[in-house]
């Protein structure tokens, strides 16, 4: 299985997916810790996957979504943007309403962290 | 580097609103871009940072942007 055939599962399968540098529990990067408190304050849970192992990852990730940077936050395998853009909606109240939209009322009940590694 | 990028933004929205580039760290590598133009009005927050990429597709692939953030409106 490929990168790509990977990521493309992740993105598919989790209701939530964030592409980060490191991992929650060792983030790496200012912009994915970023991703990942906003996420965390609106209750969701929160499949990711680490992309610095390899290299390649990154950029099959970003051939596949058309994003350049990372984090990229999926919610039901739509691009919903980077940090800046899920600080945003969650300050205008928007990303509750597309979590609620998307994945149910009950989208923060029972709150996870899943961590997918690629290789 | 703020003015490259500046320059960048300026020439693709012309009749922006609203246009700053501010070099966070004062090291020439971590840039907050801030842009609101007529252009942008309409799309998504997704379409509208698409566009933002899309300009600074060089010096995002060249290593000159080591972080950029983006903040974007649609101007009237």
């Amino acid at each position: 299985m490929t990168y790509t055939d990977q990521i493309r599962s992740v993105i598919d399968e989790a209701d939530v997916a964030l592409f980060m540098k490191g991992t929650p529990q060792l983030v790496m990067c200012g912009n994915s810790d970023r991703a990942l408190k906003a996420l965390r304050r609106a209750g969701v849970s929160v499949t990711t996957v680490d992309v610095l192992p390899d290299p390649q990852i990154r950029q099959d990730l970003s051939s596949l979504s058309g994003w350049p940077t990372i984090p990229q936050v999926f919610v039901k395998g739509e691009l919903i943007g980077g940090a800046d853009i899920v600080e945003e909606l969650e300050s205008t109240g928007e990303l509750q309403t597309t979590l609620r939209e998307r994945l149910g009322d009950g989208y923060a009940d029972d709150r996870s962290e899943l961590t997918v590694s690629l290789a | 580097m703020s003015e490259t990028l500046h320059e960048l933004l300026h020439r693709a929205f012309p009749d922006a609103t609203e246009l700053d580039v501010a070099d966070r760290t004062g090291g020439g590598d971590h840039f907050q871009v801030t842009v609101a133009a007529p252009a942008l009005r309409g799309l998504t927050l997704v379409e509208q940072h698409r566009r933002i990429y899309e300009v600074l597709a060089e010096p995002l692939a060249d290593g000159t942007i080591h972080e950029l953030r983006i903040r974007t409106k649609g101007s009237p």
